[in-house]
């Protein structure tokens, strides 16, 4: 399968994501959209080492070139893990203070 | 021998420790005490000037090098004194006459209060302290620590009666008067300092002779800008009359031991350089001349006896100058000296007046004082007659020399000379019978309180007096005797440099010189005769009229320099604050405050509070900067 296909699928989650984050007020649906454009990127990441180690073992076998990006996912994919944690966290105690997940409540650094 | 001169410094050190006691301790020190440290230090200073000025006499000299005071690069500036001819003979004069003024103004000063009257005998001592330093330092910067010194001094005692305003007026004016003066001094120490890369004297004068007539002849200009300044001549000597303010052993301290001959000092120092740049030469003649005829005739119309005397003295500068400008340095340093003695001599007599008077300065109320103040009249006499130049008094002497050598270099100088000095025998001679001759025109009260001064005023008046009569003998012309001028052969070794220079004169015929001496004399005895018979009996009491008043009001100088200098930097400095400081300066400021406080207003506003438009502007931002990457690559 053509590279240029995972681009297009991996910029319109970009874009999905980028689009929910500015126009939902819903806090986990941000959040969602957050992981959205972090999943995008993901598979970029992926698409691009698949492609990269391709072209590699063709020339030599047995190669491991343009694996690292395949792992890195893996630690993209540990930390995004660590930080729903913190935002889930943060978005109940949100919850608690406002009885809302509404951001347009978190208006309080104007003041 | 010599290593007994670098003990000099104890000589300046005694004036600064009666400075730092009296103070320091004013508060609480007993009149007693203030007056016994305050005239202590000065005559232990008189004592030591003494031993060193016979051992100098005995043909030691020497730089004493105290300590490094500045070094820069290549430049190395010493601590240094010079112990010489030059410097130990004007030591004499400033600590002895200097220690008479001490004395007298502790009966002078007597109704001060305690902290007062110490405050006084401190800037006194500071001022001798001054002084000294001047004379004794053996290189420019050294010269120039003690003439600022002597600057901050004179504006401390001319000021000393604080309350009263013109007084005040009067001790800011000669504070910037001096200023101007000695912004010419130090541009000259600076072109010093480029050109031979040191500002001692000996390295200075040594060097002089390489250095192009051109650059010597401004450094001495300058040098003389700075002399004008302190020694007031036109056109800053505006400033020593209107130090009148001071009280009179103050006027008689700055007109005849201190101050005003540091200019005379500073210029014979430099002889070499002057008789190298035969511009500055006559430049100093010329201006000395104008003063001593200029203040001469002020003199005659002036009604406050210290006011003729300060005309007289700023005139008797001026003959200095005159001898310094035609090459006759002893001559100028005799004149310095003798005028010294019967300067300070008639200042202290006319303090002793004014005592008597209570404070009365108008010569038209005085008159016929002669019975009441014996001691004080008869050395007021004196003092006349020899600043009139009446041989065989002191006056005559110095002034001869100085117009016997006026005569070599030009016979108008001469002829100038005499018709000032002729003013001077007049005014002198006006003053004196004026306030001692003829009847008492005072209030009954001031005859009543008419008294003789203490002694603690009369013996200095006593001392100077024998000084005025016989301080002449250390230089008696050739004309009478040869080799009789002591003091031309004890100087020698200070002028002998410029006397290489100067081209051979021929000297003037003994005939020649009997003649001109008869001239001056007669001309003065008769100015004296026609004064005396003319003021005694009907002294001027009503205002003067005609060319007469133009003299009384000083030829208007104080006005004129009001009007050309004066007015028109008040009104610049009007359209500076009103137009340039509001409108320009603070403007400028104030919209630059002004702008950062609406921007910021206006920038306030992207602040909204709301994360959904943080999170646009943050997204806005990374599409322009992958946009602007993009083209850019």
């Amino acid at each position: 399968m053509p590279i240029y296909n995972y681009i297009y699928v991996a910029l319109t989650l970009f874009c999905i994501g980028v689009a929910g984050v500015l126009t939902r007020r819903n806090a986990i649906i941000i959040f969602m959209c957050i992981e959205l454009m972090l999943n995008a990127v993901n598979l970029l990441l992926v698409a691009f080492s698949k492609m990269h180690y391709a072209t590699a073992v063709a020339n030599a076998p047995g190669t491991t070139v343009g694996t690292d990006a395949q792992l890195f996912v893996f630690f993209i994919m540990v930390v995004a893990a660590a930080e729903v944690s913190v935002g889930l966290a943060i978005i109940v105690m949100m919850y608690r203070n406002t009885h809302s997940i509404d951001i347009n409540f978190l208006n309080r650094l104007k003041h | 021998m010599s290593n007994i001169l670098s003990y000099i410094w104890l000589v300046p050190l005694l004036p600064l420790i009666g400075f730092l006691i009296n103070g320091l301790g004013r508060n609480f020190l007993s009149k007693a005490m203030v007056s016994i440290v305050g005239c202590g230090v000065l005559l232990a200073s008189f004592v030591v000037s003494v031993y060193f000025f016979m051992s100098v006499k005995e043909g030691n000299h020497d730089v004493v090098k105290l300590f490094d005071f500045i070094t820069a690069g290549k430049l190395s500036i010493p601590f240094e004194f010079q112990v010489d001819a030059l410097s130990s003979l004007f030591l004499l004069i400033i600590t002895g006459v200097g220690f008479l003024i001490h004395l007298y103004s502790t009966a002078y000063m007597h109704e001060e209060s305690n902290a007062h009257y110490a405050r006084y005998f401190a800037y006194l001592n500071l001022f001798v302290f001054s002084m000294l330093l001047l004379v004794l330092g053996g290189n420019y910067v050294i010269m120039f620590i003690g003439w600022e010194g002597v600057g901050l001094c004179s504006y401390l005692l001319i000021g000393y009666w604080f309350k009263n305003t013109d007084y005040n007026n009067a001790a800011r004016k000669a504070f910037i008067m001096n200023r101007i003066g000695d912004l010419g001094f130090l541009l000259a120490v600076f072109w010093i300092i480029q050109q031979f890369g040191s500002v001692s004297f000996g390295e200075v004068f040594a060097n002089a002779e390489g250095k192009s007539t051109a650059i010597l002849t401004g450094i001495t200009l300058l040098l003389f800008v700075g002399a004008t300044g302190k020694s007031a001549q036109i056109p800053l000597y505006t400033w020593l009359p209107d130090a009148m303010a001071g009280p009179t052993p103050v006027s008689a301290l700055i007109h005849a031991a201190t101050m005003v001959t540091a200019g005379i000092y500073m210029i014979a120092r430099s002889n070499v350089m002057y008789t190298l740049a035969p511009v500055s030469q006559t430049v100093v003649a010329v201006v000395g001349l104008a003063t001593a005829i200029f203040a001469a005739t002020i003199a005659i119309k002036q009604n406050d006896i210290k006011k003729v005397l300060a005309y007289s003295t700023v005139s008797q500068l001026g003959y200095m100058f005159l001898g310094l400008g035609v090459g006759a340095y002893t001559g100028a340093v005799f004149h310095v000296m003798t005028h010294a003695f019967f300067k300070a001599l008639l200042f202290l007599g006319a303090g002793s007046v004014i005592h008597a008077m209570h404070h009365e300065q108008d010569i038209r109320n005085m008159g016929g004082l002669k019975k009441k103040l014996p001691i004080t009249h008869l050395t007021f006499l004196l003092g006349c007659i020899a600043i009139a130049g009446i041989p065989p008094f002191s006056g005559f002497f110095s002034k001869d020399e100085i117009l016997a050598a006026a005569y070599e270099a030009s016979p108008v100088y001469w002829i100038l000379g005499v018709a000032g000095a002729m003013m001077t025998a007049f005014y002198m001679f006006r003053l004196y019978a004026t306030t001692f001759l003829g009847n008492f025109r005072g209030t009954e009260e001031q005859e009543h309180h008419l008294h003789e001064s203490p002694w603690a005023m009369t013996v200095p008046l006593i001392v100077l007096a024998i000084l005025a009569v016989v301080g002449g003998f250390v230089g008696i012309p050739k004309v009478f005797a040869e080799n009789a001028h002591s003091l031309e052969n004890f100087l020698s070794p200070i002028f002998a440099d410029s006397e290489k220079l100067i081209k051979e004169r021929t000297p003037l015929s003994h005939s020649t010189e009997y003649g001109l001496m008869g001239i001056s004399v007669g001309l003065a005895l008769f100015a004296i005769l026609y004064a005396v018979n003319r003021f005694s009996k009907k002294p001027e009491m009503e205002d003067a009229s005609g060319f007469g008043k133009v003299l009384a009001n000083k030829w208007y100088v104080d006005e004129i320099y009001d009007a050309i200098i004066g007015k028109p930097l008040k009104a610049i400095s009007k359209f500076f604050n009103n137009v340039i400081e509001k409108s320009g300066i603070d403007g400028f400021v104030n919209g630059i405050g002004e702008g950062v406080q609406y921007a910021s207003r206006q920038l306030r506003l992207l602040q909204s509070g709301q994360v959904g438009s943080y999170i646009l502007l943050m997204v806005l931002g990374m599409i322009i900067l992958m946009v602007v990457q993009f083209f850019i690559k």
